[in-house]
């Protein structure tokens, strides 16, 4: 569906994309996983015909968003980042003008928008502006949606929503994946991955992997360790300083360990801690997640 | 434990706005050097709260003692013991890493020998001594965040306040974020945190899930995950908040 081939675009002095390359598949929820400013939202522009990029090409469904930017923007349904319907429209407005800009009514395409347009029907005289975080969202997603799109883009959607909505959201993607609705979505938040078919992993313009989720996973090197107990900041310092440390991340309640040959020198830390006056820590082996294979892509980029 | 061992004491808080109560009876207290987590869906009444915790709103009745303070009558001393810092809202973009710690610091009453001094052992700190004079605007989006936390605790507050701080930035910088976090903790600064990401509570020592402007739950990550039989926070969060 879509095809990116080693695309480039700078702004001045900055590169913002630097040789981009993969493909979306037909049907697919694909997820662009990565920070502010790694350039997902250069990357879903220049996709929309919205930019241009310095040098590469896209193809979405076959057609260059350069010279057929008319027909792709038929095809292509976008919720941009920040909030971008007319507030002083009311839902039912907004609505309306969305379907009558590309030609069609709400009627005709009802179906597909259907479960998340009845939730914030009851409200449909009120102006979009005056709606809540959430109601917003599902505004937004219905007049993305009208013109019956064959790729969905979604720019941050979930960013900044508790979550209560964000698992909401993800629930109405799941259910337009049945409709056979092409989906590309972005977040910051890596553990939305594994909600996605495929994911590509972004850090300040370059892609580190495109994988599936359990693949991105399973692509972690080495053994990773679980170390818990006492004072959570002395415990970095210690682990820290024992040698055959590589990498000491605090995970919430624990901390994720690796050691320099990826090796397992559980009883050697353990002792070591000990001698520093740590006698409750407990170090156990833990599947890793998408953070930390991030981090490992990170630091080897 | 003795109520002056804690630096936050709430007792039967309540807010309304007109005929809506936005805080319904709560009820919390905050040791010294704890981190706490402070959770809720949106409209869940956590804004109002911390409005009254740091000195900013009053509340309809009820007791409410930070750093010792009562927040209805010294909420100027409340201000002056706490710092506070924001996702939407840190520094200033067109003023240097320097000056953005000097205003902050003269604001918070500190001599220009003081913000001397600790400006020099903070960017030594965080190993960035060479960027005093640049412009914030011109930092990426993760030290801007080490830097504001940072900013927000020079004046060695009681408390530090943290809205969402962490929101966007990448994975390795949010665990330098909490390492700092982890530092002030342990150098005895009150670490309160609102966060919609749920991993991020399980960073804290203890944490409170607000539904409909009440506490609906209030233990350590772990007890909260045990007692609702559940693997993660976010699990916790989704039962408490939609029951159904």
């Amino acid at each position: 569906m879509i095809d990116v081939d080693s695309i480039s675009k700078n702004y001045g002095k900055v590169s913002a994309l630097c040789d981009l390359s993969f493909k979306v598949r037909k049907g697919e929820l694909f997820g662009v996983i990565g920070p502010d400013g790694a350039g997902k939202s250069t990357l879903f522009r220049i996709i929309l015909s919205l930019l241009l990029p310095d040098s590469g090409k896209v193809s979405v469904k076959g057609l260059d968003p350069v010279q057929d930017y008319k027909s792709l923007r038929k095809i292509v349904g976008y919720m941009p980042g920040r909030f971008s319907l007319y507030e002083d429209l009311s839902v039912e407005e907004n609505l309306n003008f969305f379907a009558s800009v590309f030609g069609t009514t709400v009627e005709e395409n009802y179906h597909l928008i259907k479960g998340i347009y009845q939730q914030i029907e009851p409200f449909r005289k009120r102006p979009a502006g005056k709606l809540s975080g959430g109601m917003k969202q599902k505004l937004a997603l219905s007049c993305a949606l009208i013109h019956q799109p064959e790729l969905l883009v979604l720019d941050e959607p979930t960013t900044g929503v508790d979550a209560v909505s964000r698992s909401e959201f993800w629930s109405m993607l799941h259910q337009l994946k049945e409709f056979g609705i092409t989906i590309i979505v972005s977040t910051p938040y890596m553990d939305e991955a594994s909600l996605c078919d495929r994911v590509a992993l972004m850090q300040q313009g370059r892609i580190l992997e495109v994988a599936s989720p359990q693949d991105v996973v399973d692509n972690f090197r080495g053994a990773l360790f679980g170390v818990s107990g006492g004072n959570m900041y002395r415990l970095i310092l210690d682990c820290r300083d024992f040698d055959m440390v590589e990498t000491v991340f605090p995970f919430g309640e624990e901390l994720h360990l690796s050691f320099k040959d990826g090796g397992d020198h559980r009883t050697d830390l353990h002792e070591f801690l000990k001698r520093r006056g740590s006698d409750e820590v407990s170090i156990r082996t833990i599947q890793p997640g998408i953070e930390d294979r991030f981090m490992a892509l990170m630091a080897t980029s | 434990m003795e109520a002056s061992s804690y630096v936050i004491n709430v007792k039967d808080l309540v807010k309304k706005f007109g005929d809506f109560t936005a805080n319904d009876r709560l009820t919390f207290h905050v040791k010294r050097g704890e981190i706490f987590g402070f959770l809720g869906a949106n409209g869940a009444g956590k804004t109002t709260a911390i409005k009254i915790l740091c000195g900013l709103s009053v509340p309809t009745s009820g007791f409410v003692e930070v750093s010792g303070y009562n927040v209805k009558t010294q909420s100027e001393k409340v201000k002056s013991s706490i710092g506070y810092m924001s996702q939407k809202f840190s520094l200033y973009d067109d003023l240097t890493v320097f000056e953005n710690i000097r205003l902050f610091g003269t604001i918070y009453g500190l001599s220009s020998g003081e913000i001397k001094e600790r400006s020099a052992d903070m960017l030594s700190r965080l190993g960035i001594e060479e960027q005093r004079n640049r412009l914030i605007g011109t930092l990426s989006l993760g030290w801007k965040q080490k830097l504001a936390f940072s900013v927000a605790v020079l004046h060695r507050p009681k408390i530090v306040f943290l809205d969402e701080p962490t929101s966007g930035v990448d994975p390795i910088t949010r665990r330098q974020f909490w390492e700092l976090i982890y530092q002030a903790a342990d150098e005895g600064i009150t670490v309160f945190v609102t966060t919609h990401y749920m991993d991020e509570a399980e960073y804290c020592n203890r944490v409170t899930i607000m539904v409909d402007g009440r506490i609906s739950a209030l233990d350590t990550p772990s007890g909260l995950k045990s007692q609702m039989k559940c693997d993660s926070m976010n699990d916790v969060f989704l039962k408490l908040t939609r029951p159904n």
